[in-house]
């Protein structure tokens, strides 16, 4: 992954970034499904690998394929990028070691969701029950997202047929 | 254009079975990996493989855009429903409980209703966005 992503950041032929980010796509994919998040990996698998690739094919049908040079020095966004990147995985050292059970947020309200997902709902996969019984108006939000920004898109492409 | 013949006959073979995939990965979303979303874009996914494979004109022509254009606010408008129904028997908002008379299957009935509303939601955004990318045409 760490190869793909240098290989995003070296290279000037925009055709070959689009390939490699779709391999980035299919091993965060891979990633997911060891930890168990299939949900997530299929999402990942389906639209980071498939539909996005697509559309960046798309795109790039109606642009030019090599990048161009860079107009000025990128070293003050280096600075940038170095300092709060540092700072983030400072922050890491503040976490709770990876996979221990004892952190919050796997003593409070996960256990009341595995625990009283099925005999509330009845549905077996507990990612489904949090998603569409629990948290219900937080789907509803995400497809009023989804909606609003194909709508978006659509009168930004459409605009002169109208 | 005889030459892709390989492509065509083979995206024709596998096209049914992305899109019986995309509906085992809505239908089975309660109890396996899966759910509106992922059913959605796979449907959508297949969708635009004919529409690489056959070209623009053929598959607006078979899947025509208009039924994705209304797809889009279709889904929403299935989710707010689904819980103005469960409003309107004096439950909360979403509680699907309200939906049976037996609780956990209000629950059912409320989650495949609601996944059917992300469903169509989501077919209708990506093939509507793709659709519109890809008629605009070369300038």
């Amino acid at each position: 992954m760490a190869l793909t992503t240098l290989g995003i950041i070296r290279l000037r032929n925009l055709f070959s970034v689009v390939i490699l980010s779709t391999i980035y796509s299919f091993l965060m994919a891979t990633l997911l499904l060891i930890f168990d998040a299939v949900d997530v990996a299929l999402t990942e698998a389906a639209v980071g690998a498939g539909i996005s690739t697509v559309l960046m094919l798309t795109v790039l049908y109606y642009t030019k394929v090599n990048e161009e040079k860079p107009k000025f020095k990128s070293i003050l966004p280096l600075i940038i990028c170095l300092t709060i990147g540092g700072l983030l995985i400072y922050g890491t050292y503040g976490l709770p070691p990876f996979g221990a059970s004892d952190t919050p947020i796997h003593t409070h309200i996960s256990v009341q969701y595995l625990e009283r997902s099925m005999s509330e709902t009845g549905v077996p996969n507990v990612v489904t029950s949090v998603l569409a019984s629990y948290r219900g108006f937080d789907t509803l939000g995400e497809v009023i997202v989804v909606f609003t920004a194909a709508i978006g898109v659509l009168s930004i492409l459409k605009r002169d047929k109208i | 254009m005889r030459l892709d013949l390989l492509l065509r006959i083979s995206s024709k073979i596998f096209l049914p079975f992305i899109i019986l995939f995309a509906f085992y990965v809505q239908f089975h979303g309660d109890f396996g990996p899966g759910g509106g979303f992922q059913a959605g874009v796979i449907f959508a996914a297949g969708i635009i493989l004919y529409t690489i494979i056959f070209g623009i004109k053929k598959a607006q022509k078979d899947f025509p855009e208009t039924i994705f254009n209304y797809m889009v606010p279709l889904g929403v408008l299935i989710f707010t429903v689904t819980g103005l129904i469960s409003l309107s028997k004096g439950f909360n908002f979403l509680d699907y409980d309200a939906l049976a008379h037996y609780p956990k299957h209000g629950q059912h009935i409320g989650i495949i209703a609601i996944e059917l509303g992300v469903f169509v939601t989501v077919i209708g955004s990506m093939v509507s966005i793709f659709y519109a990318f890809v008629a605009r045409g070369k300038k």
